[in-house]
């Protein structure tokens, strides 16, 4: 059962193309991560289709509702958890999850026979009564993350959901979202963090320049579009290595900063060759998604 | 969008909106209704009394009378325009609780649609709680002060409505400073509040008259003496008129800033 539906989408502002033809397709109970750097049309890609900005071309149906035309009847089935948190600051824990119910047109009964577990799922069992100022942002976060299940969506959308998080609330986060996947709840969400996407994501999308440049299951991205051993040399003399040795033995060499990056199937010459440098670090690893990133979005900096 | 200026598109869920707000000010209402007092009589029995005392009965009642019916209109006024502007900034740009809603299934007409109510409302406190001072005071002639409070409504929502407006253009707080300084305080002091306007010159006079505020001042002043208003349903034509206008431009200003 299609969950999200999009084709052919496109979206600019004047003349910067933000969204460029992009397709989507999200079955039911999946969790599909969409990545990019800043200002790939990640967002964008968001906001169109829960219908807070019109396309210029294109089509989405969510959870078979078309939007932005019946956007609202879409929403009623959607949860969202945006970048930012948006908490009413006036508010009791408590309150949050009752004032956001109504806006589904819940009664007060229904939202109240929902909170305990609600504040369960987020640990904040024992907050309720709290003021929103007295949380940390870990735990702003999951009543957000409650919040956005209050109507029991069968779609969740989550905006980087972890960003600003320490280790342990990151964690505790993906945990509660691999909780929801195994409930059959769909979900998308967007990060720009590739430990977040290959942990919890069964499909990957990398967008860029308001394009998908690449997609796939973790594993087949790494698979198809880099080698699957790292090895990444530190030190003074690693640029002139790269040169004189490295490029040679590995299949492809990238040096960012004092880093080189040798990527091949085999890295055996090359470990023996680092062996007789004591002058030169090295590590050496399985390549990864981050590796994958790089490669397809480059390494120059976004702002 | 089909432009920024597409017809609205209301749901009853905006009625969530001014719930919310609802909330937020019952656990500040104390504080907020001493707000709403403090300053018109601070206006009323200062300026009352003091300068009531020099020029008894100057204008057909006591001077006290006078100011009173212009107090209940500009405390309306005021109250509709902080609550628009000021509360109304913190909750689209500080808080992101405009954002938070239109994730739930209500649209950002239906946000619009409840705010203008909500500001109306709270103006509505305002005004009655002059009202009711100045009924203890015995200022109200007669059973026609009743009409007044559709009236303060009405002046609500239009102002609701124009502090909307200042809202959806402000980049900052400081913003609102202007509209007070170059909008409210001048139409406050022309429109009738503290003196007659016919005092003024006659190019002045005439710009008042298109000013909301003198409409409501013109149905307010006569209801609260005891009089039925002259010319009542072009004041009230006015007022909605404002009312219609101010919302629809509120509305296409904000979906312009955040619907992009």
């Amino acid at each position: 059962m299609s969950h999200l539906r999009v084709r052919a989408l496109r979206k600019s502002y004047g003349t910067n193309v933000v969204v460029d033809g992009i397709d989507l397709d999200l079955v039911r109970g999946e969790c599909f991560g969409l990545l990019g750097p800043n200002g790939a049309g990640k967002t964008t890609t968001l906001r169109l289709c829960l219908g807070l900005t019109e396309a210029d071309s294109g089509e989405i149906h969510v959870l078979n509702v078309p939007v932005p035309q019946e956007a609202r009847r879409a929403r009623a089935r959607i949860g969202v958890v945006p970048q930012m948190d948006n908490l009413d600051p006036d508010f009791t824990v408590r309150e949050n999850l009752q004032v956001y119910g109504r806006y589904f047109d819940l009664s007060k009964q229904e939202v109240d026979a929902r909170i305990p577990a609600l504040l369960d799922f987020a640990g904040l069992g024992s907050r309720g009564d709290d003021n929103i100022r007295a949380l940390s942002g870990g735990m702003k976060r999951r009543l957000t993350l409650a919040r956005a299940l209050i109507n029991d969506p069968d779609l969740i959308f989550l905006d980087e959901p972890t960003t600003g998080l320490d280790p342990q609330a990151r964690h505790l986060i993906w945990q509660r979202l691999r909780q929801l996947v195994a409930q059959g709840k769909t979900i998308f969400l967007t990060t720009h963090f590739m430990d977040e996407a290959e942990r919890l994501c069964s499909r990957l999308a990398v967008m860029d320049h308001g394009r998908m440049i690449a997609g796939g299951t973790p594993r087949e991205l790494v698979d198809r579009h880099i080698q699957p051993q790292v090895v990444e040399v530190f030190g003074d003399g690693a640029e002139s290595w790269a040169q004189q040795v490295g490029s040679g033995l590995a299949e492809r060499c990238e040096t960012a900063g004092e880093t080189v990056f040798c990527y091949v199937h085999d890295a055996t010459a090359l470990i023996d060759d680092l062996g007789k440098r004591p002058d030169l670090r090295y590590v050496h690893r399985p390549a990864n998604l981050e590796d994958v990133f790089l490669r397809l979005t480059g390494r120059d900096l976004r702002d | 969008m089909a432009g920024h200026w597409a017809p609205p598109d209301f749901s009853l869920r905006c009625i969530h909106v001014w719930r919310r707000n609802l909330l937020v000010w019952k656990k500040l209402a104390i504080a907020s209704m001493i707000g709403n007092l403090a300053d018109p009589m601070l206006y009323m029995l200062g300026f009352g009394y003091g300068l009531g005392s020099m020029m008894p009965e100057a204008f057909g009642t006591s001077y006290l009378a006078f100011l009173a019916a212009g107090t209940v209109c500009s405390s309306t006024m005021m109250s509709a325009s902080f609550e628009a502007m000021y509360s109304g900034f913190s909750r689209m740009h500080m808080q992101k609780t405009w954002e938070a809603i239109m994730n739930a299934p209500l649209s950002l007409d239906d946000v619009v649609l409840g705010e203008t109510l909500w500001a109306a409302s709270k103006s509505l406190l305002s005004g009655l709680a002059v009202l009711m001072v100045a009924a203890i005071l015995g200022l109200c002639a007669s059973s026609l002060t009743l009409w007044v409070i559709p009236v303060i409504f009405l002046t609500g929502l239009a102002f609701g409505g124009l502090g909307l407006i200042m809202t959806a253009l402000s980049p900052s707080y400081d913003f609102f400073v202007y509209y007070m300084t170059l909008v409210i305080t001048p139409m406050m002091l022309m429109s009738g509040v503290f003196f007659p306007a016919e005092q003024l010159p006659m190019a002045l006079q005439i710009a008042t008259a298109l000013l909301p505020l003198s409409h409501s001042i013109e149905l307010v002043r006569p209801l609260m003496n005891g009089t039925l208003p002259a010319q009542w349903s072009l004041h009230l034509f006015t007022l909605a008129l404002y009312a219609i206008i101010g919302f629809y431009v509120a509305l296409a200003l904000t979906r312009r800033r955040l619907l992009k």
